[in-house]
């Protein structure tokens, strides 16, 4: 008998494996042409085929996402400070922290190209808009949900406003950033793509585009495939990242090892 | 009594302001502390004692009257007071050790000196962690205790610095009896080596016998200070204290008290 643990390990790989399977058989029972959907078999055979470009394309849209997400952990890690440790600011900006979030990003690149021309430029700060919001909310909340006690003890000893900040807010908002982060990771990918689709000629997004055009249906698939893996991968690498950094909100639990 | 209070509560009232509502939680306050005394306010839920801490720490001003302390009136926060609450409010990624010298990051002198002596300032953190019994838990994170070794070390995060005064605020409400009583014991020791003085707000009239040089009775809202009751039991007081006769006729007075208030 397998132990539990191994089978813990081996469940995502089994699933996604199975999917697969599914995915194949369906396709044979059901006889569907290949430029509707094609056989897993066949996309991997593409993914093989088209190597060179696809690595050339998934390597812009990681550089393009990657910077992206970077410049919105930083400018939402930074403006989360401000709302979360300011009732003032909280209230002036996050109305239109809401309304600015509940704009379809795919309506900002025609913009974004008028102001940066096609390419590189819109994508990074397409994901970088995408992957801002949730970062500015979670580090908000991580600093506005402070016990009132604990802010208390720390005025009656004297602490300032800043000594407060740091020993209490950011230590504590960490575990809310690296949820966000988790979340904003896998955004990035969305608003990367999303850009290279209607504007660019490098990227995952370019390349599944011109494959559509030709009815390269297969490489499309392919395209979604590799971006799929990369939000995986990133997101795991986040993962990894919050366990090193915020081990101690987790109190020895096994699960999301 | 002696020479001049400590703590001068004198004439204080608060009134809350919620929209066009006012509650007056407390009202006329009239108490004085001398220095190095212990003493307890006890009253029925909801009578302002949690109020009065307050104002007293400076964290809420007063409506009218007026507050001092070493003589200074209290203007704004007082700074390095100690406090400890109900809930132990111990941040989960410091060590229990870090935690406890959390003030000295803070306080003057300390703050300035605690980079250069910080093997001296770790050895007095041990030292009062070893009085309290964590000596063996300085390592361990606050979800890795007990809830009564969380309470213990948030008492000795409340007199690291050495405060001059200290305010208790129901710190052992949430334990239960037998940890309680225990704490209560290491709660007087810490005070007759230490010598600070103390406020201990709570509704336990034993605790509050066991613990204080006097201890206020306040009636409900709006709280009024109803009798103020020496405690003649010698210290150190200890868990058989708590059977002797005097002492039960002490609780037993106090409960009367808060009885009449609550039925009137």
């Amino acid at each position: 008998m397998m132990s539990e643990k191994t089978l813990i390990r081996l469940m995502p790989w089994l699933v996604t494996i199975g999917l697969f399977i599914l995915w194949e058989l369906l396709c044979i029972v059901t006889g569907v042409e290949k430029f509707i959907l094609p056989r897993p078999t066949l996309v991997f055979e593409t993914m093989v085929q088209f190597a060179p470009q696809i690595a050339h394309h998934s390597l812009q849209t990681l550089y393009t996402t990657t910077a992206g997400f970077v410049l919105g952990v930083v400018g939402g890690g930074l403006l989360g400070v401000f709302i979360g440790a300011s009732r003032l600011v909280y209230v002036g900006l996050y109305p239109v922290l809401v309304g600015f979030n509940s704009i379809p990003k795919v309506a900002l690149v025609p913009v974004l190209v008028i102001w940066f021309g096609i390419g590189t430029v819109p994508a990074i700060i397409t994901a970088f808009v995408i992957s801002f919001f949730p970062i500015v909310v979670n580090v908000a909340t991580g600093l506005a949900t402070i016990e009132p006690e604990l802010r208390d003890v720390l005025r009656s000893l004297g602490a300032s406003k800043t000594e407060i900040l740091t020993k209490i807010g950011l230590p504590r908002a960490m575990p809310y950033l690296f949820a966000s982060l988790k979340i904003a990771i896998t955004l990035a990918f969305v608003g990367s793509v999303i850009a290279e689709t209607v504007a660019s000629n490098e990227g995952i997004g370019y390349l599944m585009l011109s494959a559509s055009s030709s009815y390269n249906v297969p490489l499309v698939f392919a395209g979604l495939i590799v971006v799929a893996v990369m939000g995986v991968v990133m997101y795991a690498v986040a993962v990894w990242f919050e366990r090193r950094m915020t081990g101690w909100a987790f109190r020895g639990s096994d699960l999301m090892s | 009594m002696q020479g001049p209070a400590f703590v001068k509560i004198d004439g204080v009232s608060l009134v809350y302001r919620q929209a066009e509502e006012e509650t007056l939680a407390v009202e006329d306050l009239n108490i004085d502390i001398q220095e190095g005394e212990f003493v307890a306010v006890v009253g029925p839920s909801g009578c302002g004692k949690s109020t009065l801490m307050k104002l007293v720490t400076g964290l809420l001003d007063t409506t009218a009257g007026r507050i001092t302390i070493g003589g200074k009136p209290v203007k704004g926060p007082v700074q390095g007071v100690g406090m400890a609450f109900q809930n132990s409010t111990l941040l989960p990624w410091r060590s229990t050790l870090d935690n406890v010298m959390l003030p000295l990051e803070i306080v003057e002198p300390h703050k300035r000196r605690l980079r250069k002596e910080k093997k001296a300032y770790i050895e007095q953190a041990m030292a009062l962690l070893k009085t309290v019994g964590l000596a063996d838990f300085a390592d361990k994170f606050p979800w890795q205790l007990s809830g009564g070794m969380q309470q213990r070390a948030n008492v000795c995060r409340s007199i690291i610095h050495n405060p001059r005064l200290l305010m208790l605020d129901e710190p052992f409400g949430a334990l239960d009896a037998f940890t309680r009583e225990e704490l209560w014991g290491v709660m007087q020791a810490l005070w007759m080596e230490k010598k600070f003085t103390a406020i201990l707000i709570t509704h336990d009239l034993r605790e509050a016998t066991f613990l204080a040089d006097r201890v206020f009775v306040m009636s409900k809202r709006p709280g009024k200070i109803i009798l103020s009751k020496e405690i003649d039991v010698p210290r150190p007081r200890t868990l058989d204290t708590t059977f002797e006769p005097h002492f039960g006729e002490i609780v037993h007075e106090l409960r009367e008290h808060i009885h009449s208030v609550r039925e009137s």
